[in-house]
């Protein structure tokens, strides 16, 4: 027993200070009002939860991560499975294509949203190159209170397709081959084969690429700080970008820590979901 | 009929190969632009339509934006922060993971569920307790304030603690018979035999440590303690009035470790996510 906490010990303690203790932590937090350096906390009960609801930037920014969260992870899980089902056919070059498809995937996100932003830069970026020739005017995405958000949804989605291509291939070669054959001998079309065969066969990992992609979308931060900063006017301001924002930009340690307990039970709540319907709903 | 069935396996193919390479130039095409960008003159970069290739190649753009801030500084920050978190996390997930995949204890399971339960807590909600707690310390611009709150790994620890467990029994019971401990046993026996789980981990551990922006954001406010992602996104601010072509070819600074080993280890890097994920 001892070795065991020997060796266990290092991990223990390290998660207890700085993941455990913080959402306690937090919690006591959120029920002051606090600059972060002051040696003074003013306490103020559950202001902090009830002013959330008054303030029109948080609901604009819930409001734009949900968007956000969705078109992402719907986007890109459709291309990712579409593309994965291409690369599943024995052809050459696929090695080729999976490391390219999947490189942005350990690509560092601030130099992603540096060249995007250069690509989205709206006299000499690549993005109007490509536009010119549909006939669509010249777009400023990244300043446009109607394009801010699209921008950084756009960047999302191109650098997780990867993640998300290469977890559906190592599903799909998991369906049996004995399957398909089946399927062929009973005069199946390749359209009827996919949805009645391989979609449900692959469920679980639909399942947990839909749930993790949505939770990893509610905790994205980088490419929205670099590229717009939230702006403008709050058009691409997104959940852990405004928290940032209030914690270290504006000192405001109380709020900003309602707002991460906040952010907290809701991603335990959809794990939850995700822990439940996992054991009913899926085909294993 | 069997020329027939050739030649529409043959479409197929093309079909696929066509879909693929449009999805490598969508993925690929970014990068390109950078390196082109990174090498032109400042009337090539204000062209439009843009040009790929500039009639003259400018690497001096390299050196000048080597020199807008301290970038040897960032990479020795880089690399010393990314090291020691690496080994550090490594270390000790695989004594948690030979622990729970070897010592019998019986509230084992329970720990183990912990250990779980904290891969589900979102990091950003401890940000501002870690803050406070390393402002106590005195850990603001140090090394150890980038590094200390992210070295236990859970992954790391899980995904280990799987590759411990399918070593053989009599592995484990040889070492035993041979007298050694359970330290000794996870040091000769366990990790020796785990080198390619272990290679994909400390690999994927070192770029998510690399690459990582939020932490080293929060943690430092002078400019000789950034890493490499801080110091860039830094210089991008008003107050450095570079061109695109600057920020391309100090983008690279940033990529260049990462690319070269992803492309000598993508296929374990790849798989290893798969295999990772998949089980996890």
């Amino acid at each position: 027993m001892w070795t065991f906490f020997a060796f266990t010990g290092p991990t223990f303690i390290l998660l207890a200070i700085f993941i455990f203790w913080p959402i306690f932590y937090s919690f006591y937090l959120s029920l002051f009002k606090w600059n972060m350096v002051s040696p003074r906390k003013t306490f103020l009960g559950l202001q902090n939860y009830k002013d959330m609801f008054s303030d029109d930037v948080f609901k604009l920014v819930v409001k734009n991560t949900l968007i956000m969260a969705f078109f992402t992870v719907v986007v890109k899980m459709a291309i990712s499975l579409y593309l994965a089902t291409q690369l599943n056919k024995k052809i050459r070059l696929s090695n080729f294509y999976r490391a390219i498809i999947f490189s942005p995937t350990f690509t560092a996100n601030v130099a992603i949203a540096m060249v995007w932003a250069w690509i989205f830069e709206p006299t000499y970026g690549l993005m109007r190159s490509f536009l010119r020739p549909l006939g669509l005017p010249m777009i400023d995405w990244l300043k446009s209170t109607s394009h801010s958000l699209p921008a950084v949804i756009i960047v999302l989605i191109w650098s997780g397709i990867g993640y998300d291509m290469v977890l559906f291939l190592a599903a799909l070669k998991n369906v049996p081959l004995e399957i398909y054959e089946a399927a062929i001998v009973d005069g199946a079309n390749p359209f009827q084969t996919f949805w009645k065969i391989t979609f449900p066969l692959i469920s679980p990992t639909t399942f947990f690429l839909t749930i993790t992609g949505f939770i990893n979308v509610l905790k994205a931060f980088d490419i929205a700080r670099i590229m717009t900063e939230g702006g403008p006017l709050n058009s691409s301001n997104v959940y852990v970008h405004y928290l940032y924002q209030n914690a270290f930009q504006w000192f405001r340690a109380g709020y900003a820590s309602a707002l991460a307990l906040v952010l907290f039970l809701f991603i335990m709540f959809i794990t939850l979901i995700q822990n439940r319907l996992s054991k009913s709903w899926v085909h294993y | 009929m069997e020329q027939h069935v050739n030649i529409r396996a043959l479409a197929s193919k093309l079909f696929t190969h066509f879909i693929l390479i449009i999805a490598t130039m969508v993925i690929g095409l970014p990068f390109l632009w950078m390196l082109s960008t990174s090498i032109k003159g400042p009337t090539e970069v204000a062209m439009f339509p843009p040009v790929w290739w500039p009639k003259e190649v400018r690497l001096d753009n390299f050196t000048t934006a080597w020199n807008t801030a301290p970038f040897g500084r960032f990479y020795i920050n880089s690399i010393v922060t990314a090291a020691a978190g690496v080994i550090l996390g490594v270390v000790t997930a695989a004594f948690a993971a030979y622990a729970f995949a070897r010592i019998r204890f019986k509230y084992r399971d329970f720990f183990f569920l912990v250990m779980l339960a904290a891969m589900m807590i979102p990091g950003q909600v401890a940000l501002i307790p870690n803050y406070v707690i390393l402002a106590k310390l005195n850990w603001i611009n140090t090394y150890q304030g980038i590094v200390v709150p992210h070295i236990a790994n859970v992954f790391g620890a899980f995904l280990l603690r799987q590759y411990f467990m399918t070593i053989p029994n009599d592995l484990y019971d040889a070492a035993q018979i041979d007298g050694l401990g359970h330290t000794r046993t996870l040091l000769h026996v366990a990790l020796p035999l785990s080198r390619p789980v272990l290679g994909t981990l400390l690999l994927y551990l070192f770029i998510q440590k690399w690459n990582a922006y939020l932490w080293p954001l929060i943690v430092t406010n002078k400019q000789n303690m950034r890493t490499l992602p801080v110091g860039l996104a830094m210089i991008r601010s008003a107050e450095y009035s570079i061109g695109p072509e600057h920020l391309m070819a100090a983008s690279i600074f940033v990529l260049m470790p990462v690319l070269i080993a992803y492309f000598l280890a993508q296929k374990q890097l790849i798989e290893g996510i798969a295999a990772g994920a998949v089980k996890g």
